[in-house]
């Protein structure tokens, strides 16, 4: 199944005052694969991903996303290139519906990064409407579809948050803690729906610490410690490699 | 629409019970309403607090006074310039003031509006005729009109193709503009671009990683409001041709903050409501006295009624400020979302109060949407 890689990460330095958060980190992501990053608290997995969106920009090293250098790029133009984010803390719009909140996103993709059209009614865009609701139904929303965002329960605001990435079909999801702090039955509906959006072919990272989820969804594997990939491979293999043992229990030293 | 269009344009009949029917104040309702519908396109969708708002109200009359100077007496081409020039003005400003979000925004979009003022009293003295302030003469070029007919004896007065622009007149005519701002306010609010701008409102970083450049959302958003605001400079210009410096005080912009979150900041109809309330009390509440007050209580005993004249001045005349003030904490503190809310509230307690009694329910129905027009 290996074919082209989507992203491309080269040699990522990014330090914060003394501490090396990433230390010339090599990653490569490839097309359709679900691609597990786990490592202990402060390992720099979050950093990756900050880095990945244009949110931090690397000391040295580059990023590739599709072909393209997008180091240094600004997130609004690495998002229309294709890369949508869940955030650890759900990142969505708490003062507007779940509809309205679905709706963005879906602009997002037919009008670009700005259009001028403060005359066209909301009521006149039915074919972003119809994807947005499709979506909304997809995550079972449908019945909280005019409620207020902000007052959801946590589970509810990721799935919400979700929905927001998905409609705007993103060649690339990275997805930071999906079922963190949720409750079992919850985390079971999300990893449904994660399998469910496997098959569809989309590539995904995911940053997980419940290997539950890791070892249902995954098909590869990376070890962040320290700043720096230090085992990479099948769940299975990771399961079973003493280094990644090391890095949870022990605090690697490499 | 319609029902909003035949409650101002009848404003000069029910506003009459309040003492408020006459031209002057019925002009600083509308025009000080585009002003405020202006505004809310900016604050009460994005969130932008901007204290600078006056500096493009006077930029837009003093447009308006030179092209009643220089071209023509005609209000059309005086208020397409004031609206033209406060846009030049705000792009400049916006690209500037949009770097920076929250206080810095406010604090920046404040000095902007100050330079202007300060340069208005001092550097730019030749255009704006400082202290003075700009006035129309009889030696004005006045070139299109000339084109057309000999200059009249004395002073000329603002036109619309020949209808007089004070009085009635001068109302109606605001009146059909602030309505038409309304309209396009409320295309605004209801098209996805207004969305987008209360997304931004609500979380810019999300829209950053949704794929939408806010920034130009952004400065949009601020020049539309900023023209909206050299439309009313522009048509306080035209129903009294003068125009001068302390119309871009700060105090000014801060009066427009006021009108909009007294009235319910981001709902289409709070900032009308709030510069009615504001200026009605500053014309008409400020002008009640001693005397006023002993005949309003006047069926009550002596002795009374001189308590009550003696507590009720602190709250009229000079003392408007303060009744105003105490407005404004009550409606902050228990109605964030302004005045607007109250009346919802009312309009709510009083409909289910009479729901048993249909006919009554609808009576008061309308005396409600009469306020919360």
């Amino acid at each position: 199944m290996a074919s082209k890689a989507v992203l491309q990460v080269s040699n990522v330095l990014k330090t914060f005052g003394g501490l090396k958060a990433l230390n010339n980190l090599n990653l490569t992501i490839e097309e359709g694969t679900v691609h597990a990053i786990i490592g202990p608290n402060g390992a720099g997995k979050s950093t990756l991903l900050n880095v990945c969106i244009g949110q931090l920009t690397p000391d040295t090293g580059s990023v590739e996303f599709d072909g393209q250098n997008i180091t240094g790029k600004s997130p609004h133009q690495i998002s229309q290139q294709g890369i949508s984010r869940v955030f650890q803390t759900p990142q969505i719009f708490e003062d507007l519906n779940i509809f309205q909140n679905v709706m963005i996103p879906a602009l997002a993709q037919a009008d670009g990064e700005f259009t001028f059209n403060p005359f066209k009614g909301l009521d006149q865009r039915k074919d972003v409407e119809q994807e947005a609701l499709r979506i909304i139904d997809e995550m079972n929303l449908t019945s909280q579809m005019y409620d207020r965002a902000g007052a959801m329960s946590r589970g509810n605001k990721r799935r919400l948050e979700l929905a927001m990435c998905l409609v705007q079909k993103p060649k690339l999801l990275l997805l930071d803690e999906p079922t963190a702090g949720m409750a079992r039955a919850d985390t079971n509906q999300t990893i449904e729906i994660l399998k469910k959006i496997k098959a569809s072919g989309m590539t995904k990272v995911i940053i997980e610490h419940d290997m539950n989820v890791v070892f249902s969804l995954a098909d590869r594997v990376s070890v962040l410690a320290q700043g720096t990939i230090i085992a990479e491979g099948t769940p299975q293999e990771m399961r079973e490699s003493e280094l990644v043992k090391e890095a949870y229990l022990g605090g690697a030293t490499i | 629409m319609a029902i909003f269009s035949a409650v101002v344009l009848s404003m000069p009949i029910w506003m009459s019970p309040f003492g408020a029917a006459y031209p002057d104040i019925l002009q600083k309702f509308v025009i000080f309403g585009v002003f405020a519908i202006g505004y809310n396109i900016l604050f009460g969708l994005t969130g932008y607090l901007s204290f600078g708002h006056a500096a493009f109200l006077g930029v837009g009359s003093y447009t308006a006074v030179w092209s009643f100077k220089l071209l023509s007496m005609n209000i059309i081409p005086a208020i397409l310039l004031s609206v033209l020039m406060s846009g030049i003005f705000a792009v400049a400003m916006g690209y500037i003031a949009l770097r920076r979000s929250g206080i810095y925004f406010s604090i920046l979009t404040l000095a902007f509006a100050q330079m202007c003022y300060n340069l208005a009293y001092s550097v730019l003295t030749p255009i704006t005729n400082g202290e003075t302030g700009l006035q129309l003469a009889k030696s004005d070029p006045r070139i299109i009109d000339r084109l057309f007919s000999e200059a009249g004896e004395g002073l000329p007065s603002t036109t619309l193709f020949g209808i007089e622009t004070s009085g009635y007149s001068g109302f109606y005519i605001s009146a059909v503009i602030m309505i038409l701002a309304f309209y396009v306010s409320l295309k605004i609010f209801n098209s996805s671009f207004g969305l987008k701008l209360k997304a931004i409102k609500s979380n810019q970083n999300r829209m950053r990683y949704l794929g939408f450049n806010t920034k130009p959302y952004l400065l949009t958003a601020f020049v539309i409001s900023g023209m909206y605001a050299g439309l009313a400079g522009g048509l306080l210009a035209a129903t009294d041709p003068l125009a001068g410096a302390e119309r871009m005080q700060w105090t000014a912009s801060g009066e427009v903050i006021l009108m909009t979150i007294l009235g319910g900041v981001g709902t289409l109809f709070g900032p009308l409501l709030g510069v009615i309330i504001i200026k009605y009390f500053e014309n008409i509440f400020s002008a009640v006295n001693q005397v006023d007050l002993h005949s309003f209580y006047a069926l009550l005993p002596d002795w009374l009624e001189d308590i009550m004249v003696a507590v009720s001045s602190m709250f009229v005349g000079e003392g408007w400020h303060l009744t105003l003030g105490l407005l404004f904490m009550f409606v902050v503190a228990f109605l964030p979302k302004g005045v607007l809310q109250g009346v919802e509230i009312g309009y709510k307690k009083i409909s289910s109060y009479f729901s048993k009694s249909p006919t009554k329910s609808t009576k008061k129905a309308d005396t409600g949407a009469n306020h919360g027009e």
